[in-house]
Protein backbone atom coordinates (compact mmCIF):
# COMPACT_ATOMS: atom_id res chain seq x y z
CA UNK A 1 0.00 0.00 0.00
CA UNK A 2 1.38 3.35 -1.02
CA UNK A 3 1.30 6.20 1.52
CA UNK A 4 0.24 3.81 4.27
CA UNK A 5 0.65 6.23 7.19
CA UNK A 6 -1.25 9.00 5.45
CA UNK A 7 -4.17 6.77 4.39
CA UNK A 8 -4.45 5.20 7.84
CA UNK A 9 -4.41 8.63 9.45
CA UNK A 10 -7.18 9.84 7.16
CA UNK A 11 -9.27 6.72 7.85
CA UNK A 12 -8.79 7.24 11.59
CA UNK A 13 -9.83 10.88 11.35
CA UNK A 14 -12.94 10.03 9.32
CA UNK A 15 -13.94 7.26 11.73
CA UNK A 16 -13.36 9.53 14.70
CA UNK A 17 -15.55 12.16 13.05
CA UNK A 18 -18.35 9.68 12.44
CA UNK A 19 -18.16 8.32 15.97
CA UNK A 20 -17.93 11.76 17.58
CA UNK A 21 -21.68 12.27 18.14
CA UNK A 22 -21.99 8.92 19.91
CA UNK A 23 -18.92 9.50 22.03
CA UNK A 24 -20.10 13.01 22.80
CA UNK A 25 -23.52 11.75 23.86
CA UNK A 26 -21.90 9.18 26.18
CA UNK A 27 -19.63 11.76 27.70
CA UNK A 28 -22.36 14.36 28.06
CA UNK A 29 -24.35 15.08 31.19
CA UNK A 30 -27.22 12.87 30.11
CA UNK A 31 -29.14 15.85 28.77
CA UNK A 32 -30.05 14.05 25.56
CA UNK A 33 -33.59 12.81 25.09
CA UNK A 34 -36.92 14.52 25.74
CA UNK A 35 -36.83 17.16 28.47
CA UNK A 36 -38.35 16.56 31.88
CA UNK A 37 -41.37 18.79 32.29
CA UNK A 38 -42.37 20.29 35.60
CA UNK A 39 -45.78 19.23 36.96
CA UNK A 40 -48.35 21.92 37.76
CA UNK A 41 -47.25 23.91 40.83
CA UNK A 42 -50.73 23.60 42.34
CA UNK A 43 -50.34 19.83 42.56
CA UNK A 44 -53.19 19.01 40.15
CA UNK A 45 -52.74 15.43 38.96
CA UNK A 46 -55.48 15.07 36.34
CA UNK A 47 -55.37 16.95 33.04
CA UNK A 48 -58.43 17.48 30.82
CA UNK A 49 -57.69 14.25 28.99
CA UNK A 50 -55.19 11.47 29.67
CA UNK A 51 -51.50 12.31 29.88
CA UNK A 52 -50.74 10.29 26.75
CA UNK A 53 -53.47 11.98 24.76
CA UNK A 54 -52.43 15.44 25.88
CA UNK A 55 -48.79 14.76 25.08
CA UNK A 56 -49.59 13.91 21.49
CA UNK A 57 -52.73 15.87 20.79
CA UNK A 58 -52.79 19.01 22.94
CA UNK A 59 -52.47 21.07 19.77
CA UNK A 60 -55.57 19.45 18.23
CA UNK A 61 -57.48 19.95 21.46
CA UNK A 62 -56.49 23.62 21.63
CA UNK A 63 -57.46 24.16 17.98
CA UNK A 64 -60.84 22.54 18.59
CA UNK A 65 -61.36 24.64 21.71
CA UNK A 66 -60.37 27.76 19.79
CA UNK A 67 -62.83 27.11 16.97
CA UNK A 68 -65.76 26.15 19.15
CA UNK A 69 -65.19 29.03 21.54
CA UNK A 70 -64.61 31.76 18.95
CA UNK A 71 -66.78 30.58 16.10
CA UNK A 72 -69.56 28.57 17.70
CA UNK A 73 -69.75 30.50 20.95
CA UNK A 74 -69.54 27.30 23.02
CA UNK A 75 -68.12 27.59 26.50
CA UNK A 76 -67.97 24.09 27.99
CA UNK A 77 -65.90 21.11 26.92
CA UNK A 78 -66.95 17.68 28.07
CA UNK A 79 -63.94 15.42 28.48
CA UNK A 80 -64.00 11.75 27.49
CA UNK A 81 -64.58 10.78 31.13
CA UNK A 82 -67.59 13.09 31.39
CA UNK A 83 -66.06 15.93 33.36
CA UNK A 84 -66.77 19.45 32.13
CA UNK A 85 -64.24 22.21 31.55
CA UNK A 86 -64.44 25.82 30.48
CA UNK A 87 -62.59 26.04 27.17
CA UNK A 88 -59.84 28.57 27.68
CA UNK A 89 -56.10 28.66 27.23
CA UNK A 90 -55.37 31.39 29.74
CA UNK A 91 -57.99 30.24 32.23
CA UNK A 92 -58.21 26.46 32.19
CA UNK A 93 -54.78 25.40 30.84
CA UNK A 94 -52.66 28.07 32.47
CA UNK A 95 -54.85 27.83 35.58
CA UNK A 96 -52.90 24.66 36.40
CA UNK A 97 -49.81 24.94 34.20
CA UNK A 98 -48.82 28.35 35.47
CA UNK A 99 -45.16 27.35 35.11
CA UNK A 100 -45.00 28.11 31.41
CA UNK A 101 -41.19 28.35 31.29
CA UNK A 102 -40.72 24.91 32.85
CA UNK A 103 -43.60 23.26 31.03
CA UNK A 104 -44.68 24.70 27.67
CA UNK A 105 -41.45 26.43 26.74
CA UNK A 106 -39.11 23.65 27.79
CA UNK A 107 -40.65 21.14 25.39
CA UNK A 108 -41.31 23.66 22.62
CA UNK A 109 -37.66 24.71 22.74
CA UNK A 110 -36.56 21.08 22.60
CA UNK A 111 -38.86 20.32 19.66
CA UNK A 112 -37.97 23.62 17.98
CA UNK A 113 -41.58 24.70 17.55
CA UNK A 114 -42.63 28.28 18.04
CA UNK A 115 -46.34 28.54 18.78
CA UNK A 116 -47.49 32.14 18.62
CA UNK A 117 -50.21 32.00 21.26
CA UNK A 118 -48.62 34.68 23.42
CA UNK A 119 -48.28 37.21 20.61
CA UNK A 120 -51.88 38.08 21.39
CA UNK A 121 -52.98 36.17 24.48
CA UNK A 122 -51.85 37.79 27.68
CA UNK A 123 -50.23 35.56 30.25
CA UNK A 124 -52.23 35.94 33.45
CA UNK A 125 -50.62 37.26 36.60
CA UNK A 126 -50.74 35.08 39.68
CA UNK A 127 -54.29 35.00 40.96
CA UNK A 128 -55.74 36.26 37.67
CA UNK A 129 -56.64 32.82 36.41
CA UNK A 130 -59.69 32.52 38.61
CA UNK A 131 -61.48 35.08 36.40
CA UNK B 1 -108.63 -7.06 2.83
CA UNK B 2 -111.03 -4.96 0.85
CA UNK B 3 -109.91 -2.24 -1.46
CA UNK B 4 -111.35 0.31 0.97
CA UNK B 5 -109.36 -1.08 3.91
CA UNK B 6 -106.21 -1.15 1.82
CA UNK B 7 -106.57 2.53 0.91
CA UNK B 8 -107.25 3.45 4.55
CA UNK B 9 -104.13 1.62 5.65
CA UNK B 10 -102.11 3.28 2.91
CA UNK B 11 -103.31 6.74 3.96
CA UNK B 12 -102.55 5.98 7.60
CA UNK B 13 -99.02 4.78 6.89
CA UNK B 14 -98.45 7.80 4.68
CA UNK B 15 -99.49 10.02 7.58
CA UNK B 16 -97.12 8.11 9.81
CA UNK B 17 -94.24 8.99 7.50
CA UNK B 18 -95.08 12.66 7.24
CA UNK B 19 -96.25 13.36 10.78
CA UNK B 20 -92.91 13.09 12.65
CA UNK B 21 -91.37 15.76 10.42
CA UNK B 22 -94.30 18.05 11.13
CA UNK B 23 -94.07 17.41 14.86
CA UNK B 24 -90.38 18.23 14.83
CA UNK B 25 -91.20 21.53 13.22
CA UNK B 26 -93.81 22.18 15.87
CA UNK B 27 -91.12 21.75 18.49
CA UNK B 28 -89.50 24.93 17.23
CA UNK B 29 -92.38 27.08 18.43
CA UNK B 30 -91.28 26.64 22.04
CA UNK B 31 -87.74 27.64 21.19
CA UNK B 32 -86.52 31.18 21.71
CA UNK B 33 -85.78 33.19 18.59
CA UNK B 34 -82.11 34.13 18.46
CA UNK B 35 -81.20 37.55 19.72
CA UNK B 36 -80.37 40.31 17.30
CA UNK B 37 -78.19 42.86 19.04
CA UNK B 38 -78.47 46.50 18.05
CA UNK B 39 -77.38 49.88 19.34
CA UNK B 40 -79.18 53.20 19.34
CA UNK B 41 -77.27 56.49 19.51
CA UNK B 42 -79.11 59.61 20.57
CA UNK B 43 -77.42 61.87 18.07
CA UNK B 44 -78.44 65.20 19.65
CA UNK B 45 -77.33 64.20 23.12
CA UNK B 46 -74.04 62.90 21.71
CA UNK B 47 -73.43 66.06 19.65
CA UNK B 48 -74.04 68.23 22.66
CA UNK B 49 -71.17 66.61 24.57
CA UNK B 50 -68.39 68.31 22.61
CA UNK B 51 -65.03 66.63 23.16
CA UNK B 52 -66.47 63.74 25.17
CA UNK B 53 -64.49 60.49 24.86
CA UNK B 54 -66.06 58.39 27.64
CA UNK B 55 -67.22 55.57 25.36
CA UNK B 56 -63.98 55.51 23.37
CA UNK B 57 -61.78 55.38 26.45
CA UNK B 58 -63.79 52.63 28.13
CA UNK B 59 -63.81 50.49 25.00
CA UNK B 60 -60.17 50.95 24.13
CA UNK B 61 -59.06 50.31 27.70
CA UNK B 62 -60.78 46.96 28.17
CA UNK B 63 -60.01 45.72 24.66
CA UNK B 64 -56.31 46.65 24.72
CA UNK B 65 -56.65 48.96 21.73
CA UNK B 66 -53.30 50.71 21.26
CA UNK B 67 -52.95 54.47 21.16
CA UNK B 68 -50.71 55.06 18.16
CA UNK B 69 -49.90 58.73 17.52
CA UNK B 70 -49.24 58.25 13.78
CA UNK B 71 -52.64 58.96 12.20
CA UNK B 72 -51.99 56.56 9.33
CA UNK B 73 -51.48 53.66 11.72
CA UNK B 74 -54.13 54.43 14.30
CA UNK B 75 -56.38 51.66 15.62
CA UNK B 76 -59.94 52.61 16.50
CA UNK B 77 -62.91 50.55 17.63
CA UNK B 78 -65.00 53.62 18.39
CA UNK B 79 -64.22 57.06 17.05
CA UNK B 80 -65.89 60.40 16.43
CA UNK B 81 -66.42 62.06 13.07
CA UNK B 82 -68.25 65.18 11.94
CA UNK B 83 -71.95 64.56 11.24
CA UNK B 84 -71.50 65.43 7.55
CA UNK B 85 -68.78 62.81 7.16
CA UNK B 86 -70.82 60.09 8.82
CA UNK B 87 -73.99 60.90 6.89
CA UNK B 88 -72.83 62.30 3.54
CA UNK B 89 -76.18 61.57 1.90
CA UNK B 90 -78.09 63.62 4.46
CA UNK B 91 -77.03 67.14 3.44
CA UNK B 92 -77.89 69.51 6.24
CA UNK B 93 -80.72 67.23 7.28
CA UNK B 94 -80.41 68.86 10.60
CA UNK B 95 -78.59 72.18 10.42
CA UNK B 96 -77.79 72.04 14.10
CA UNK B 97 -75.69 68.92 13.58
CA UNK B 98 -73.50 70.20 10.79
CA UNK B 99 -69.84 69.68 11.71
CA UNK B 100 -70.64 68.29 15.16
CA UNK B 101 -68.62 65.29 16.32
CA UNK B 102 -70.71 62.11 16.50
CA UNK B 103 -69.56 58.71 17.75
CA UNK B 104 -69.31 55.85 15.28
CA UNK B 105 -68.44 52.18 15.49
CA UNK B 106 -68.85 48.96 13.51
CA UNK B 107 -72.46 48.75 12.37
CA UNK B 108 -72.67 44.96 12.67
CA UNK B 109 -74.54 44.93 9.37
CA UNK B 110 -77.25 42.40 8.67
CA UNK B 111 -75.69 42.07 5.23
CA UNK B 112 -72.00 42.64 5.97
CA UNK B 113 -69.77 43.19 2.92
CA UNK B 114 -66.66 42.46 5.02
CA UNK B 115 -67.88 38.91 5.65
CA UNK B 116 -68.58 38.38 1.96
CA UNK B 117 -65.04 39.29 0.88
CA UNK B 118 -62.98 37.64 3.64
CA UNK B 119 -61.01 34.84 1.96
CA UNK B 120 -60.38 32.90 5.18
CA UNK B 121 -63.74 33.40 6.92
CA UNK B 122 -61.84 35.20 9.67
CA UNK B 123 -64.74 37.64 9.70
CA UNK B 124 -68.09 35.97 10.16
CA UNK B 125 -71.59 36.77 11.32
CA UNK B 126 -72.94 35.05 14.40
CA UNK B 127 -76.54 33.96 14.88
CA UNK B 128 -77.11 36.93 17.18
CA UNK B 129 -76.06 39.29 14.38
CA UNK B 130 -72.63 40.22 15.73
CA UNK B 131 -70.02 40.49 12.99
CA UNK B 132 -67.03 38.86 14.63
CA UNK B 133 -63.34 38.60 13.93
CA UNK B 134 -61.44 35.38 14.47
CA UNK B 135 -57.98 36.90 14.74
CA UNK B 136 -56.41 33.44 14.51
CA UNK B 137 -57.53 33.21 10.92
CA UNK B 138 -56.85 36.76 9.75
CA UNK B 139 -54.09 36.85 7.15
CA UNK B 140 -54.02 40.63 6.95
CA UNK B 141 -55.15 40.94 3.32
CA UNK B 142 -57.33 43.95 4.22
CA UNK B 143 -60.09 43.07 1.73
CA UNK B 144 -62.54 43.67 4.57
CA UNK B 145 -61.19 47.17 5.06
CA UNK B 146 -61.72 47.91 1.38
CA UNK B 147 -65.21 46.42 1.51
CA UNK B 148 -66.41 48.18 4.66
CA UNK B 149 -68.19 51.39 3.64
CA UNK B 150 -68.00 52.77 7.18
CA UNK B 151 -64.26 52.73 7.86
CA UNK B 152 -64.87 50.62 10.94
CA UNK B 153 -61.74 48.52 10.57
CA UNK B 154 -58.11 49.15 11.43
CA UNK B 155 -54.98 47.30 10.42
CA UNK B 156 -52.06 46.55 12.72
CA UNK B 157 -49.05 47.80 10.80
CA UNK B 158 -46.84 47.01 13.77
CA UNK B 159 -46.85 45.19 17.08
CA UNK B 160 -49.49 47.08 19.08
CA UNK B 161 -48.23 46.12 22.53
CA UNK B 162 -45.72 48.94 23.02
CA UNK B 163 -48.59 51.38 22.43
CA UNK B 164 -50.98 49.93 24.98
CA UNK B 165 -50.79 52.02 28.11
CA UNK B 166 -51.81 49.25 30.52
CA UNK B 167 -52.58 45.81 29.14
CA UNK B 168 -55.87 44.44 30.50
CA UNK B 169 -55.08 40.81 31.28
CA UNK B 170 -58.70 39.84 30.88
CA UNK B 171 -58.60 40.32 27.11
CA UNK B 172 -56.05 39.42 24.43
CA UNK B 173 -54.15 42.00 22.45
CA UNK B 174 -53.75 41.74 18.69
CA UNK B 175 -50.57 41.21 16.76
CA UNK B 176 -48.84 42.73 13.77
CA UNK B 177 -50.60 41.98 10.50
CA UNK B 178 -54.21 41.50 11.56
CA UNK B 179 -57.27 43.67 11.08
CA UNK B 180 -59.40 44.53 14.09
CA UNK B 181 -62.68 46.22 14.92
CA UNK B 182 -65.50 46.52 17.45
CA UNK B 183 -66.99 43.20 18.58
CA UNK B 184 -70.12 44.64 20.27
CA UNK B 185 -68.45 43.43 23.49
CA UNK B 186 -69.38 39.80 22.87
CA UNK B 187 -67.25 38.86 25.90
CA UNK B 188 -69.41 41.09 28.11
CA UNK B 189 -72.69 39.98 26.50
CA UNK B 190 -71.75 36.40 27.34
CA UNK B 191 -71.63 37.44 30.99
CA UNK B 192 -74.96 39.26 30.74
CA UNK B 193 -73.46 42.76 30.68
CA UNK B 194 -74.13 45.55 28.19
CA UNK B 195 -71.24 46.76 26.00
CA UNK B 196 -68.61 48.85 27.77
CA UNK B 197 -69.38 52.00 25.74
CA UNK B 198 -73.05 51.91 26.75
CA UNK B 199 -72.00 51.40 30.35
CA UNK B 200 -69.47 54.24 30.21
CA UNK B 201 -71.65 56.87 28.49
CA UNK B 202 -72.73 59.06 31.37
CA UNK B 203 -74.77 61.23 29.04
CA UNK B 204 -76.92 58.15 28.36
CA UNK B 205 -76.64 58.77 24.64
CA UNK B 206 -76.39 55.03 23.98
CA UNK B 207 -78.92 52.25 24.28
CA UNK B 208 -78.35 48.58 23.56
CA UNK B 209 -80.66 45.62 23.24
CA UNK B 210 -82.28 42.84 21.29
CA UNK B 211 -84.18 43.85 18.14
CA UNK B 212 -86.24 40.66 18.36
CA UNK B 213 -87.50 41.57 21.83
CA UNK B 214 -90.39 44.03 21.72
CA UNK B 215 -89.71 45.09 25.29
CA UNK B 216 -86.06 45.93 24.73
CA UNK B 217 -84.75 49.48 25.09
CA UNK B 218 -83.79 49.69 21.44
CA UNK B 219 -87.18 48.53 20.17
CA UNK B 220 -89.00 51.03 22.38
CA UNK B 221 -86.77 53.88 21.22
CA UNK B 222 -87.00 52.95 17.57
CA UNK B 223 -90.75 52.50 17.87
CA UNK B 224 -91.32 55.95 19.32
CA UNK B 225 -88.72 58.19 17.64
CA UNK B 226 -87.40 58.71 14.11
CA UNK B 227 -84.00 57.19 13.46
CA UNK B 228 -81.57 56.71 10.62
CA UNK B 229 -78.68 54.48 9.71
CA UNK B 230 -75.37 55.26 8.02
CA UNK B 231 -75.45 54.90 4.21
CA UNK B 232 -78.67 52.85 4.11
CA UNK B 233 -78.69 53.02 0.29
CA UNK B 234 -75.88 50.43 0.19
CA UNK B 235 -78.17 47.71 1.47
CA UNK B 236 -75.86 46.61 4.28
CA UNK B 237 -78.64 47.10 6.85
CA UNK B 238 -76.64 48.51 9.76
CA UNK B 239 -77.71 47.68 13.31
CA UNK B 240 -76.45 50.91 14.79
CA UNK B 241 -79.26 53.45 14.68
CA UNK B 242 -79.04 57.20 15.17
CA UNK B 243 -82.05 58.86 16.79
CA UNK B 244 -82.99 62.15 15.20
CA UNK B 245 -85.48 63.62 17.62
Amino acid sequence: MYNKPLILTIIMVVLAGLAAPFIYARMGTGAAGPPRLAPPPGGEKRCVESKEYMREHHVDLLMRWRDSRVREGALKYVASDGRGYVMGLTTTCIGCHSNKADFCDRCHDYALVHPRCWDCHTFPEKGDTAK
Amino acid sequence: MTRREFLQLLALSGFGLVAPAGMLKGEGTGKKTPKKWAMVVDIFKCAKKEGCTECIEACHRIHNVPNIPDAGRQITWIWTSPFDALFPEQPAYVEALRGRQIMALCNHCENPPCVAVCPTKATFKRDDGIVMMDYHRCIGCRYCMAACPYGARSFNWQDPRPFIHAIDKGYPTRTKGVVEKCNFCDERLARGLVPACVDACKGTCLAFGDLNDEQSAVRRLLGSRPAMQRKPELGTRPKVFYLLA
